[in-house]
């Protein structure tokens, strides 16, 4: 078992649904980092999400793109990355951390040795955008590491991919609930809850659910059919502008707090 | 054993290990769908035959090639021979593709078109070929390369097209294709994406060459035509690469004939302000397709610099990553200095403003001829003309036009 589905099958058995919020590393503050992951972790995180700082992330909206581009103007690079999961891992042994980015910094540092790198500091999976399930092999270091690939599926995947995509899902499978960047303003529950249901009817990893959930409203809505909530460009649209470490760690206490509690309100997805 | 570099790119869209497909989820069904529209339309007799209609009545193919004789005999060296895309209508290579991509959006039934665009060039010939289909037209455009090439944009409004200025990363023609990849993945259901060189994610480096590849066919076969035999060395800019591999691609074969690409050397290699993928880069994977790309320790894609915003590029097509690395073709870095001393000495002795980006090219031609006795036969791309530029041209030398 690993860490990512040891705390799936916790959130299961308590009949409680995910809460996986994502930040960019180094952004709003290269120092912030680490007091932010443990803050999410302390405000109900269960799973976090740490965007590796992309020159051309050409999937992500503008608050994303923003935040990438102020954590490179401070330097912030994969190696930094990797170190600050190092020292996170050594006050949090359980939270699952997730690495989220592009092949290119990947490839530059060469796969296996991000991957050793990355294991060896207590990273537990890997979502890398613009590296489909055809290329896999492209990653192949990352699961001889140890690591688990996390693969997204998007309103646009064929039933012949998805199978593709389901069996070489490691961890959780990311489902993007619309065609479009993230952060994007037009997410219909409605349309996200058909989908979602069929797909965690034959997927074998549990199912997060992003892209555009704004707010505690949309998050526990989702809640209800999926299990588990990814929450990234509002909560980085927040933190953008803290003048230190500490007013980032208020406003992401603030800010996920609420959305804890609205999930934990509502019926686990996964019970149904 | 001898390679058929004509049997590439392999079923996954790879030319050796460059290529692929390196997309987010969302894009990989709409790849999908024109992957399988464009393998059924490049066999269709009526697809064929429609696009070379369109090249032959609308852009004014075949181009000429023309015997530069007198910058010929003031290099000293071999024969310099233009192939004279620059003829072509809206001034360059850039609308055989834009000819070719519409007629596929037109036969899969999109209604939109989007484009990205650097110089302006492809926006230009993406406008055009919109116009003509009577279906809207957005171009991206960086916000720095807006402010620079104003009389493009200017251009792209006239012929019906909106012009969106790109203001993220460094607001270049890298960032244009970031965004018009953006545009793509939230409007999939009934939006084009033209892509204007042969990178991106397969099928794109494989069908903006083939449009291409009109010109080093037709080119072999005037060769052949007027000189009784094949060049002895090709010569064409690479940025992306498309005017390159449109000659290149014919005479891939012809072991005989020596292939050259100009990449833009900038202020030189050496200062770290160029744009030369091929000769200064490394593998990596930029905007859906491995191939070789200018970056830093940490991956991240750095600026480049080239007088010709055409060039202004940090990637490069796969096909060229191949042929480099198999040594079918050398690139080699041509420096601003040394494209604008090429442009002045073509405007002089054949009456023939280049544009900037071939203007590298001319430069490689001029080089390479000097070093060849003059029964050599050696064939420049002049990709463009330079009537863009002349602004630009004038600035560098102090002036100001208005």
């Amino acid at each position: 078992m690993s860490r990512i589905s040891d705390r799936f099958a916790a959130l299961k058995a308590a009949r409680r649904p995910g809460l996986i919020p994502f930040v960019t590393a180094g952004d709003p503050l290269p120092e912030a980092t680490v007091a932010l992951m443990h803050a999410l972790v302390d405000a109900g995180a269960d799973l976090l999400e740490l965007g590796v700082p992309f020159s051309d992330p050409m999937a992500d909206g503008p608050v994303i793109q923003h935040a990438n581009e102020r954590a490179l103007a401070k330097g912030v690079g994969l190696g930094q990355v990797v170190a600050w999961v190092r020292e996170f891992r050594a006050r949090d042994a359980q939270t699952p951390v997730v690495l989220m980015g592009y092949l290119n910094p990947v490839e530059i540092r060469g796969v296996a040795r991000f991957a050793a790198e990355a294991n060896e500091a207590g990273v537990d999976g890997v979502l890398l955008v613009d590296c489909p399930v055809e290329e896999i092999a492209t990653a192949a270091p990352l699961r001889a590491a140890g690591l688990e690939q996390i693969f997204l599926a998007a309103p646009t995947t064929d039933a012949a991919r998805l199978e593709r995509v389901v069996a070489e899902a490691q961890g959780f499978l990311y489902y993007v609930s619309f065609a479009g960047i993230t952060g994007a303003a037009h997410l219909s529950t409605d349309s996200v809850r058909e989908r979602v249901t069929a797909l965690r009817a034959r997927a074998r990893t549990p199912v997060a659910v992003g892209f555009g959930v704004k707010d505690a409203a949309t998050a526990a809505t989702i809640a209800g059919f999926a299990d588990a909530v990814v929450i990234g460009s509002a909560l980085v649209d927040t933190l953008a502008g803290s003048a230190d470490a500490a007013e980032a760690v208020r406003r992401a206490h603030a800010f996920l707090a609420p959305i804890r509690a609205a999930l934990d309100a509502v019926p686990a997805g996964h019970a149904a | 054993m001898t390679t058929d570099f004509h049997t590439l790119p392999d079923a996954h869209g790879r030319f050796g290990a460059y290529g692929g497909v390196y997309v987010a989820e969302t894009l990989m069904a709409p790849l999908a769908e024109l992957t399988a529209a464009y393998e059924r339309l490049r066999n269709d007799p009526d697809f064929i035959a429609e696009f070379e209609y369109d090249l032959k009545h609308y852009v004014g193919r075949p181009s000429p090639i023309y015997h530069a004789e007198r910058l010929s005999r003031r290099v000293g060296g071999a024969q310099i021979l233009l192939k004279r895309e620059d003829l072509n209508h809206t001034g360059a290579h850039k609308i055989n593709n834009t000819i070719g991509q519409a007629l596929v959006a037109k036969h899969m039934g999109k209604r939109r078109i989007i484009a990205e665009t650097g110089a302006g060039q492809h926006g230009v010939a993406s406008a055009t070929v919109c116009a003509r289909l009577g279906i809207p037209c957005v171009v991206y455009m960086g916000a720095v390369d807006v402010e620079r090439q104003a009389i493009n944009v200017y251009r792209m409004k006239l012929l019906g097209a909106q012009v969106n200025p790109v203001h993220s990363g460094s607001k270049t023609l890298k960032d244009a294709l970031n965004e018009a990849l953006r545009d793509w993945v939230t409007n999939v259901h009934d939006t084009f994406y033209m892509i204007g060189t042969v990178a991106g994610p397969h099928p794109y480096p494989q069908m903006v060459r083939d449009f291409n590849a009109v010109v080093g066919r037709e080119a072999r076969a005037q060769m052949l035509e007027q000189y009784g035999r094949l060049p002895h060395a090709l010569v064409a800019c690479v940025g992306g690469g498309s005017n390159a591999i449109g000659l290149f691609h014919a005479f891939l074969n012809d072991a005989d004939v020596a292939i050259y690409g100009a990449e833009a050397a900038g202020d030189g290699i050496a200062t770290g302000r160029h744009a030369a993928s091929l000769a200064a880069g490394r593998p990596g994977v930029l905007h859906g397709n491995r191939t070789y790309v200018l970056c830093d320790d940490d991956g991240q894609i750095i600026e480049t610099h080239s007088v010709s915003a055409g060039l202004d590029y940090p990637g490069v097509g796969p096909e060229h990553a191949y042929l480099k690395d198999s040594g079918r073709a050398q690139y080699l870095g041509v420096t601003d200095d040394e494209a604008l001393a090429a442009f002045h000495e073509l405007a002089r002795s054949e009456g023939i403003l280049a544009a900037l980006e071939s203007s590298h090219a001319v430069a490689q031609g001029i080089k390479l001829a000097r070093e060849l006795p003059k029964d050599r036969l050696v064939l420049v791309n002049l990709s463009g003309r330079g009537d863009k530029d002349v602004h630009t041209i004038a600035a560098r030398e102090g002036l100001s036009l208005i």
